[in-house]
């Protein structure tokens, strides 16, 4: 059985700044992937996707955008290309097509079954993802058969779907953006709203990411927070990767989109929505103005106030917002589900999930010892689920798991 | 920002014990399964009493303090004894009540000292429904308005965002806000 120190699960971006804290450490370790390097960024996203942050965020170990783009956002092929020369570049010790099968504790650290053998290590990295498996409401079941229905990994573009109308369920990032290119397409798009993050793409002539990166709230900590069951369940920000482009309910409004509350049940073929819409919207404009205000405070502080204060609209709302859509009547072809991803823990044998399959860690350090989690939401800090969030975390992260290899992290027993 | 106070807001909530109670739910997810209930008996006409005194949680049968009874009817211009309020009045009674002992209890998580808080409720209805004339209206409200007028030491963003917080943990409003399964059997 092939051994080595740190068995890393997953090349993605999370697994590959690992990889090069653990190499500069002289840690012998090996990364596990399934797919390709970056292999989701490769398969799972639609085709005009760009990502999130602006290429001057894009940074790893060892690694930053010297582009002549920097306020740019990538495609998803090209976040995928500079995965795989950041891999190259480490010369990170990936195997690609190798899936992993199991992760168990055993006498001295973990044995990791994988379709290509099985490997012992005394410490394991997951970094297969926050985003592996779509989240879909019970509801979908309930759906006539006659509707198409996709979740937000499996659109691609607006020519792929049917004829009629679309109902895209869920309004954070992936939400509105295909709101958004579908109503542009020329179809009618109705837009269920729960919880959502608002947000401006430009504030006061930045992109928003660099106000929150400058000013330091994207490095909030997590045992900072006064909620982290909250702050790590947050929707994804209400953001697209356009210069200048905001996606928030007013825009696409004025775009014809049409709103309705959370999906709440499908009865009869007939979907009803909550008549929460008012309050979800003020919920998001209120938290949104609060963000603001830090950020303004920020910019007094560090000398950076040109008095362009720039406020927003509050989220207009229809009135009234229909409670209910007959999906018989064939206004509605087809479902969009961006209802959110969630992680794939289903291989992990070890007493590290909670009741309800999530894995429980402290930032990161699992009950398990030796047993290390990356790139979930807030994991360390804020940025813990952005690219530009694994350097810090593979810093710290490795660092533990250092000392855990040199016997120096103390016992840290598993308790029921 | 209007007043601060240095003594810390004491708005009559108890938030520590509420929260200890979300702290123990990780170890022990069955003590928070509820159930409430009511037995309501008819007395005359539009007129019945709806009597409340058990329900069931923190894994165990439990009991207010005396049982509460409540009469229902309906107003004179229905031709009735007008005995006590309407069936939907009561449910914006609910309403009200369970949004403001939120904006108390939210208030005093946030420290913000409350001075007073009053929630004018008004609920939109069409006969129409409830009398069978006209099948295109429904029976209950077509839209319902909460109002509140709030005095706290607070700025009016941070009351706006008392309010919000306070429906989004809203049992009430969740139950008018979003279909409920609902089983009537004749035992």
């Amino acid at each position: 059985m092939p051994r080595t120190t740190t068995v890393v699960i997953g090349a993605g971006h999370s697994g590959l700044a690992m990889s090069r804290h653990l190499a500069d450490r002289s840690i012998d370790h090996v990364v596990l992937e399934r797919g390709e390097v970056a292999s989701s960024w490769r398969t799972k996203r639609w085709n005009s996707l760009r990502l999130l942050t602006p290429n001057w965020m894009t940074r790893l170990p060892g690694y930053a955008y010297r582009g002549d783009d920097p306020d740019g956002y990538l495609t998803a092929p090209q976040v995928a290309n500079l995965i795989g020369d950041y891999a190259k570049q480490s010369a990170a010790p990936v195997l690609t097509g190798t899936a992993v099968a199991a992760v168990r504790p055993a006498a001295d650290g973990y044995v990791v079954r994988t379709d290509q053998g099985t490997w012992e290590a005394p410490t394991v990295v997951l970094a297969s993802g926050a985003c592996t498996l779509p989240v879909v409401p019970a509801s979908a079941a309930d759906v006539p058969r006659e509707l198409t229905c996709l979740t937000a990994d499996e659109y691609r573009n607006p020519a792929a779907l049917p004829d009629p109308g679309v109902l895209v369920v869920g309004a954070s990032s992936s939400g509105v953006q295909i709101a958004e290119e579908l109503q542009r397409s020329g179809r009618a798009v109705t837009l269920a709203v729960g919880e959502h993050v608002r947000l401006p793409r430009t504030y006061r002539d930045r992109d928003i990411l660099w106000w929150m990166d400058a000013s330091g709230l994207l490095d909030e900590p997590y045992d900072e927070v006064d909620d982290l069951v909250r702050v790590r369940n947050l929707p994804s920000m209400q953001l697209a990767g356009t210069p200048g482009r905001t996606v928030d309910l007013n825009a696409l409004q004025g775009l014809g989109v049409r709103l309705v509350g959370r999906l709440a049940g499908i009865r009869d073929g007939v979907a009803q929505f909550a008549g929460s819409l008012p309050n979800v919207c003020a919920l998001a404009d209120l938290k949104m103005a609060r963000l603001l205000d830090a950020i303004d405070v920020w910019a007094l502080s560090a000398g950076m106030d040109d008095g362009d204060v720039q406020r927003f609209s509050p989220t207009h709302l229809p009135e009234p917002a229909p409670l209910s859509i007959d999906l018989r009547s064939r206004e509605i072809g087809t479902i969009v589900w961006a209802t959110g991803m969630r992680p794939d823990w289903s291989w992990v044998d070890a007493p590290v999930l909670d009741r309800k399959g999530r894995l429980v860690h402290h930032g990161g350090v699992t009950e398990s010892p030796g047993l290390y989690a990356m790139g979930l939401p807030f994991l360390r800090r804020r940025k813990s689920s952005l690219i530009d969030g694994a350097a810090a975390d593979a810093a710290d992260l490795s660092a533990h798991l250092a000392a855990h290899l040199a016997g120096r992290a103390g016992p840290r027993r598993w308790t029921a | 920002m209007t007043t601060t106070t240095q003594a810390p807001a004491d708005n009559g909530v108890n938030v520590e014990a509420l929260l200890g109670v979300r702290n123990t739910l990780p170890d022990s997810p069955e003590i928070a399964r509820f159930q409430w209930r009511s037995t309501t008996s008819w007395v005359h006409g539009t007129h019945s009493r709806s009597d409340v005194e058990t329900f069931y949680g923190f894994s165990d049968e439990q009991k207010h303090h005396t049982s509460f009874s409540f009469d229902v009817d309906h107003p004179e211009q229905f031709a009735a004894q007008d005995t006590s309020i309407t069936p939907v009045e009561y449910v914006l009674v609910a309403l009200g009540g369970c949004l403001t002992a939120g904006v108390a209890a939210v208030a005093q998580q946030r420290q913000i000292q409350l001075r007073s808080v009053v929630a004018t409720l008004t609920a939109e209805m069409d006969l129409h429904g409830i009398l069978g004339a006209d099948p295109d209206i429904r029976n209950g409200f077509s839209g319902v308005n909460v109002s509140y007028q709030i005095d706290a030491e607070a700025t009016p963003e941070e009351i706006r965002a008392l309010v919000a917080q306070s429906q989004k943990r809203s049992a009430v409003y969740d139950i008018l806000t979003n279909p409920t399964n609902v089983t009537v059997d004749v035992a």
